[in-house]
């Protein structure tokens, strides 16, 4: 009892019991918002430009012209198509960040097609026998890391990240192996001449957003399903279950071993048609770098959005945005490319971080006594 | 003793968690020498005040009194060095560090274990506690873990000392052996508050009763000019019968037969040991035994969800068919026909879904029923509406999130979804813990009906006199092994209590 100071606390915190939509939508504005300033401020003391014109520019280079909005739009539809693949793992608790790895192995198997069976099989049936193979690709590729959880409990987080280290050095090695021309180290563009297996542009060369048409219907429809497999179908619940609470699953008799390991295999199969995309429908070739990071932008994605497939519409697209209009910042203004960076990483500061304000409460607490 | 200043006081405390008011303008006093006991029924925000107290939870408005200063109390630190110490339900000890370690953890200045060994034994002398300050936690039992965070709490000078519910992991004789400590620390001019559901325990024990109602504070009496009904009364607001029925069996007939389960628990370690019995329909078979002694293992190897070694589990038909069960997962089991529910002993976190609400809750049993993809959200809706008027849970709403119910409601949703599906055999374990008066009695006239309905039900309970009153055969367990099965109209409680400990009730081990 020797210590009888006093001290009122400054600040309380304490967790938030659920917040209105409206209110925490507002947050969310005002996060932008001020994270909006903040790159301002910061642009008029360093590189002394108009504030303004960096955010037009950023404008600019995601939608300043027909061909650059539809490229968005596709971008904007790779990366909500991996997040939407990655959702229904991380709805189960089970951290799928292998993403990456499963695009390129969807990716692999769909050059390999067309490689292979480019000059055998009709078009139609070679990109019939590409979609299939992408997708088990991708899904067997997930699935690897789900058994070893399933059946041994292993960590899948470790896991499923080593598997896109495999998969990068087997693309690695198959694109020396059928480098053309020799010694180039890259494939080129698979079938130039014949455009086998090239997926087909929707609506004909008429119609100006025909090239990223497919992309984007892909999207749209697994976006939807998504939705309604989550929420209202009864895998959907088991994936609930199990993620909550192992323990109630195995309980009312849920076979968590087979849901495990089917809902990866959905996760990686998503990710394998990701790859099919950008292979033969994007890229019509196959790199290494093909996914881009993407795999790991859409983990942030789908926590962005806490899961719900249409709000991670919006999530892909800020980011989309984000990245594509420091580009055009960069090529513009003469600024190195890491000032862009620079204000891509506040907005997405104050976007993550404004998530705290909306789960807690913060309280400051006025000297003396209440009544 | 009114004249007295008061060692704690609280006046007007207030505290809301989002739109519920857990405590509103409470004020209350606890005075040295006495031991309180706090009443009330679950969700009348004892726990959450006494929180406050001891620092978890700072009060959104009113002042706490220290022997008369007014405090802050910010943190559990600045309880401490208020001298208030709270026992809390769930243990909050490091398994692989000694009872010494555990004690001295978190306090500054420099660490000697022995010199602290020396003041945890002499705390153990002055009251009669009976801890090896040297035993590592996870060898301890949880009688022997409970002693520790009370030593815990007097070692760091405790004048105040908060025991939330601190009987009810206990047997009736540790029970009487931490009632002995508490009157000697009151003897000590300690001032005790006890926060308990069983009447007996406050009327043996306490000298004072206060009386919280849906967070608000009703009023306090002298144990000595009350009684349980008296009491009761208070904390519900309405008159409530304190007698559990005990209807005789109708036309029993054997329903599930065990003979000879060894159970091991995932570490190898024996759990149950030859353990026979039958339970038959329309009669309650009480199971009791200290907590840890293969009662959870036995409920969880009938209804499939624990790997049997030997023996067998028959489940016996009317016409006198016998299926046996073992090697069945929970699902094939059912699909048998076998009507098994389960209520399990962590109702959150088996059985339920603690970030679900009600009616996904209710959903976990059916929604395999049909034959589309998808699933069927309006009946399960229903069945959660039906038990939250039936049972009166008291909840915002069906789209609540089970996890923001308070405990009682909690076992109420999951009772009521277990009954809901007219089981053959129901096995319950703690249908009542940690539930206030009138809801555990709403949960025995539940289970009663199941049993009046010819179901078979297997009540693993912790309070010895309830087993007593509800169960028509009490099966006692020691230490994984049958101890003696006997009759509940007859049962003599202390005979049960050694029964619990020793094999057959002898005093040689």
């Amino acid at each position: 009892m020797s210590n009888r100071k006093n001290h009122e606390p400054l600040v309380h915190i304490s967790k938030r019991d659920g917040m209105t939509f409206k209110k925490a939508l507002i947050i969310r504005i005002g996060a932008i918002a001020a994270a909006l300033i903040l790159c301002a401020i910061i642009t008029m003391i360093f590189t002394g430009e108009n504030p303004f014109g960096i955010y037009g520019a950023m404008a600019a280079g995601a939608f300043g012209s027909v061909r650059k909005t539809w490229i968005t739009f596709q971008n904007v539809s790779i990366l909500l198509l991996i997040a939407l693949a990655l959702t229904p793992a991380f709805k189960m608790r089970f951290w799928n960040i292998g993403g990456e790895g499963q695009v390129l192995i969807g990716g692999l198997a769909a050059a390999t097609c067309m490689l292979k069976l480019g000059d055998k099989v009709p078009n139609g049936i070679l990109i019939l026998i590409m979609f299939a193979a992408s997708v088990l690709a991708g899904g067997i590729w997930s699935v690897i890391p789900a058994i070893f959880k399933a059946k041994w409990n292993t960590n899948e987080t470790l896991s499923t990240l080593m598997m896109n280290y495999i998969a990068t050095q087997l693309v690695a090695f198959f694109t020396v192996l059928w480098e053309v021309p020799k010694g180039s180290g890259k494939i080129g563009i698979i079938n130039q001449d014949t455009n086998a297996g090239w997926l087909p542009n929707l609506f004909g060369s008429g119609f100006s957003g025909s090239k990223y048409l497919l992309t984007i219907i892909f999207a749209v429809i697994i976006t939807a399903g998504m939705f309604i497999y989550l929420a209202f179908s009864k895998q959907g619940y088991e994936i609930a279950v199990v993620g909550e609470s192992v323990n109630t699953a195995r309980y009312v008799g849920i076979n968590v071993e087979k849901v495990i390991i089917r809902t990866v295999f959905i996760s990686g199969a998503i990710c394998g048609l990701v790859g099919l995309l950008l292979v033969g429908g994007i890229n019509h070739t196959l790199t290494t770098t093909i996914a881009g990071g993407q795999g790991f932008t859409a983990v942030m994605v789908s926590w962005l959005a806490k899961f719900n497939p249409f709000i991670m519409i919006l999530a892909s697209l800020l980011i989309v945005f984000l990245s594509r209009g420091a580009g055009e910042v960069a090529t513009n203004f003469g600024l190195n490319q890491s000032f862009s960076d620079i204000l891509t990483g506040i907005i997405l500061f104050f976007i993550i971080g404004c998530e705290f304000f909306i789960s807690y409460k913060i309280s400051f607490r006025r000297g003396g006594h209440k009544k | 003793m009114e004249n007295r200043i008061p060692a704690v006081k609280l006046v007007d405390i207030s505290k809301r968690f989002g739109p519920v008011a857990a405590n509103s303008h409470v004020n209350m006093e606890v005075y040295r020498g006495e031991i309180l006991a706090l009443l009330g029924e679950n969700g009348s925000g004892k726990t959450t005040l006494m929180n406050m107290l001891s620092g978890i939870y700072f009060p959104d408005e009113g002042q706490i009194f220290i022997d008369g200063n007014p405090v802050t109390i910010a943190s559990p630190r600045d309880a401490f060095n208020l001298g208030i110490g709270m026992v809390h339900q769930h243990f909050k000890l490091i398994d692989v560090l000694t009872a010494a370690e555990n004690i001295v953890l978190g306090l500054e200045g420099r660490l000697d274990i022995k010199a602290a060994t020396g003041k945890i034994r002499e705390i153990c002398d002055k009251y009669g506690f009976e801890v090896d300050p040297t035993q590592k936690i996870y060898d301890m039992s949880v009688s022997q873990k409970q002693t520790v965070e009370i030593v815990k709490v007097l070692y760091r000078g405790a004048e105040v000392l908060i025991l939330d519910e601190p009987t009810a992991v206990l047997t009736p004789q540790e029970t009487e052996k931490l009632f002995d400590v508490l009157r000697r620390m009151r003897e000590d001019n300690k001032a005790i508050v006890i926060i308990t559901h069983k009447m007996h325990e406050v009327e043996s024990l306490s000298d004072r009763v206060a009386v919280l109602r849906k967070g608000e504070y009703i009023g306090d009496m002298m144990t000595k000019d009350t009684n349980a009904g008296e009491m009761t009364n208070m904390m519900v607001g309405r008159k409530v019968s304190l007698n559990i029925k005990r209807p005789e069996p109708v036309n029993p007939k054997d329903r599930i037969k065990v003979s000879g389960v060894t159970v091991r628990n995932e570490e190898g370690i024996l759990k149950l040991e030859d353990v026979s019995f039958t339970a038959r329909s329309g009669e309650i078979l009480g199971i009791a035994g200290i907590s840890g002694c293969g009662q959870k293992e036995l409920l969880e190897a009938i209804a499939g969800l624990q790997p049997v070694e030997k023996g067998s589990i028959e489940y016996i038909e009317d016409d006198g068919t016998a299926e046996e069960l073992i090697g069945k997962d929970p699902r094939s089991i059912r699909d048998m026909g076998v009507s098994l529910s389960f209520v399990p002993e962590d109702r959150l976190g088996m059985g339920l879904v603690g970030n679900m609400d009600l009616a996904e809750n209710m959903m976990l049993r059916s929604f395999e029923k049909g034959g589309s993809p998808f699933t069927d959200r309006k009946a399960p809706y229903e069945l959660a509406k039906n038990v939250v008027e039936e049972l009166e849970v008291v909840t915002p709403g069906i789209s609540t999130p089970v996890r923001r119910l308070s405990g009682g409601n909690v076992q109420k949703v999951l009772v009521g979804r277990e009954i809901a599906s007219a089981p053959k055999v129901l096995l319950t374990a703690y249908a009542v813990r940690g539930l206030d008066i009138n809801s555990s009695y709403t949960i025995y006239d539940l289970i009663n009906k199941q049993k009046q309905a010819g179901v078979a039900v297997i009540f693993v309970g912790e309070d010895l006199d309830v087993l007593m009153e509800l169960s028509d055969r009490i099966l006692v367990l020691c230490g994984g092994r049958v101890s003696g099965i006997v009759d509940g109209r007859n049962a003599d409680r202390a005979k049960i209590g050694l029964m619990m400990t020793n094999i057959g009730g002898g005093n040689n081990e």
